[in-house]
């Protein structure tokens, strides 16, 4: 059961992808990446991390989404859609990409990742729950992260209004 | 255990940055010059505390950060790079037209990152303060507005960063999913196991992490970015990030591969060997054909990263120890060198080809004699630091055993003394044809030229201390 969902959630989220990057419109793309987050998310359901998938849409579906569309409203969608994205590259990528795909599959194929290391996160998740498991891991072990990753907050909104400023007067 | 107070130097360089942003709201006109000296203050005063750290070894942070003197000499390199960009940019930025206070911040922001990467203990941290200092640099890139150079080098350096970051996280993620952990003293005993040294994931991820601090330190083939963005940003902004994103990408680098990823030294080594060898044959041969003096400056960064790389191939004692006194050695020097350009280029971009330099000597021979001085430190002729710490990284070499590459390298040093003295010709062989500058030399500019020419010169006469300290410094990695 675990398995068929799994394989559907898994193969809608890569045709959302690949859909994502052969679009020509660019406000379908935006829509199939929607598509993306959230079948992602439910492999993470799958996985019993209900605080991830709830990241996830909240974050990607959500915040990063509405980016996305104001980005797409403010430059101009009609003269982006003449370029073609591949121009001469294409059959250098495809090589490459099929190279770097064969090298991850005989990677895969050779080891997985170690199963204990899950197994122990599991039992700690079942004791206390998801949420609460990570929270505590961010306010103990991972406070120095979770604080420093304020300064990157500041550090990009400084940057911003920098950029959206208006010119000195001289 | 938390430990906050260790972390004093770090937290001064944050409240100095936060002080100067609110600074900047002063009805005055001169708070600009304000602004420098409350973060000339803050730099110093950080620095003197990390002085203070000298042979403490302590944790803070459960772990995410050490205190040991790999990081108290990284940072205090990062504390004197900061206070030069900052004596050189307090002219540079009024001329320019951008002298937001925010800029003083995000450099300082920028150094705060810097200093993280050299103390960072867990792939966690070192990743975040990669992306702070990023962050802030990418933003620092393209504070010309008005000029699409600037631009374009922002969103180039942005969009190439975030691409690099992907391949760091990539390669923290599949470490993690092996060893179950992201701190370096975990992954260093996963590491002990006989069985680990040959797990395909761990390797890929090793693979990863190599391609992520090949970008941020530009070596060939990942340095695509650096002539268009060093060219492009204003030029205290690619002095600060030719210097200081390089030595801290390099801080970092070591710290991971050379404590952690020590055992795998038989992966690795033969890479590093070839990527060294390319890079220094690319960096100086495509530099000789450069126009533009920040073009053909990145180009000379491109190859001295590479002689970096002999000395981490080298790996023995004196080579690990010349890393510490090259990267120094490198950041006085290029900054000088930075620094004249800096002084000597006028608004609209003019005075910045390499013929523009003619008979500069004649007009300002004080300048020509420090741009001199840092040119023939940078190609390593004696007796600046820079001939010292190539003899160091090439004998080092040699003992490593690595004869080939110091041949390489010897080849590429030969190359490159062909682009930096023709720089001394223009200035010395050549009448003046126009004035350079428009008033004498701004003096907090000059101050930082006369710091960074002694500090190259005390560095080759002599040479024994700082190596010593330097040594120092990275045989106490990890313990």
């Amino acid at each position: 059961m675990h398995q068929i969902f799994f394989w559907g959630f898994a193969l809608l989220a890569v045709f959302s992808a690949l859909m994502v990057i052969t679009r020509r419109n660019v406000v379908h793309s935006a829509l199939f990446l929607i598509s993306t987050f959230f079948w992602v998310a439910a492999i993470y359901i799958l996985l019993e991390a209900e605080l991830l998938a709830a990241i996830q849409i909240l974050v990607y579906a959500g915040a990063i989404m509405v980016l996305i569309v104001f980005t797409i409203l403010l430059i101009h969608v009609e003269e982006t859609k003449i370029i073609n994205p591949w121009q001469r590259q294409r059959p250098i990528a495809i090589l490459l990409g099929v190279f770097l795909l064969g090298e991850i599959f005989l990677i895969l194929s050779r080891a997985l990742f170690p199963e204990s290391i899950a197994g122990t996160a599991l039992q700690q998740v079942a004791q206390e729950g998801n949420t609460e498991a990570v929270g505590k891991l961010l306010y103990t072990k991972y406070l120095f992260p979770f604080e420093v990753a304020s300064i990157l907050l500041l550090a990009a909104m400084i940057g911003a209004i920098v950029m959206a400023k208006r010119e000195i007067e001289k | 255990m938390i430990n906050l107070s260790l972390l004093t130097p770090e937290i001064i360089v944050l409240i100095t940055a936060l002080i100067v942003l609110i600074l900047d709201l002063l009805p005055w006109r001169g708070r600009k010059v304000l602004l420098a000296t409350v973060g000339v203050l803050g730099t110093v005063g950080a620095l003197l505390i990390t002085m203070g750290q000298w042979d403490l070894r302590e944790e803070a942070f459960y772990g995410m950060v050490a205190i040991d003197n790999f990081s108290v000499y990284f940072k205090a390199l990062f504390l004197i790079i900061c206070t030069l960009t900052i004596l050189l940019s307090i002219n540079y930025i009024t001329r320019g037209g951008i002298d937001l206070g925010e800029y003083y911040s995000l450099v300082l922001l920028a150094t705060f990152g810097y200093m993280f990467m050299a103390s960072g203990t867990d792939l966690i941290t070192i990743f975040l303060a990669l992306e702070i200092l990023s962050l802030a640099v990418y933003i620092l890139a393209g504070f010309m507005r008005h000029s699409p150079k600037s631009n374009e080098s922002a969103f180039k350096y942005f969009l190439l960063g975030a691409f690099s970051s992907a391949f760091l996280l990539y390669g923290i993620a599949n470490i993690y999913g092996v060893v179950g952990n992201t701190n370096l003293k975990d992954i260093a005993q996963y590491l002990s196991q006989e069985a680990a040294l040959k797990n395909p994931l761990f390797l890929a991820g090793m693979g990863l992490l190599l391609v992520g601090f090949g970008f941020k330190v530009a070596i060939v083939p990942f340095h695509m970015w650096t002539p268009d963005v060093y060219e492009g940003s204003p030029t205290t902004v690619t002095a600060f990030m030719a210097v200081g994103t390089k030595a801290a990408s390099f801080a970092a680098f070591l710290r991971v591969f050379f404590y952690t990823l020590e055992p795998l030294k038989g992966q690795w080594v033969p890479v590093l060997w070839l990527l060294a060898a390319v890079t220094i044959i690319f960096g100086n041969t495509v530099a000789i054909y450069q126009k533009n003096i920040k073009r053909m400056l990145a180009y000379s960064a491109i190859a001295h990263a590479g002689y970096i790389l002999v000395a981490m191939v080298a790996g023995n004692d004196l080579g690990s120890s010349s890393i510490l006194y090259y990267l120094l050695v490198y950041s006085l020097m290029n900054l000088g060198a930075f620094g004249v350009v800096i002084i000597v280029e006028k608004k609209e971009e003019e005075n910045l080809t390499i013929s523009d330099y003619r008979g500069l000597a004649y007009k300002h021979p004080m300048l020509s004699a420090a741009m001199s001085l840092f040119l023939l430190s940078l190609a390593g002729i004696p007796p600046t630091g820079g001939f010292v710490g190539k003899f160091y990284i090439f004998s080092a070499a040699v003992s490593g055993g690595y004869v080939g590459l110091a041949i390489i390298g010897v080849l590429g040093s030969a190359i490159a003394l062909y682009y930096y003295l023709r720089i001394i010709v223009y200035m010395y062989m050549y009448d003046p044809e126009k004035e350079f500058l428009d008033g004498p030399v701004p003096f907090f500019s000059a101050a930082a030229l006369v710091i960074t020419a002694i500090g190259t010169i005390l560095l080759g006469i002599t040479p024994a201390r700082i190596l010593e300290l330097a040594h120092y410094s990275i045989s106490y990695l990890g313990h």
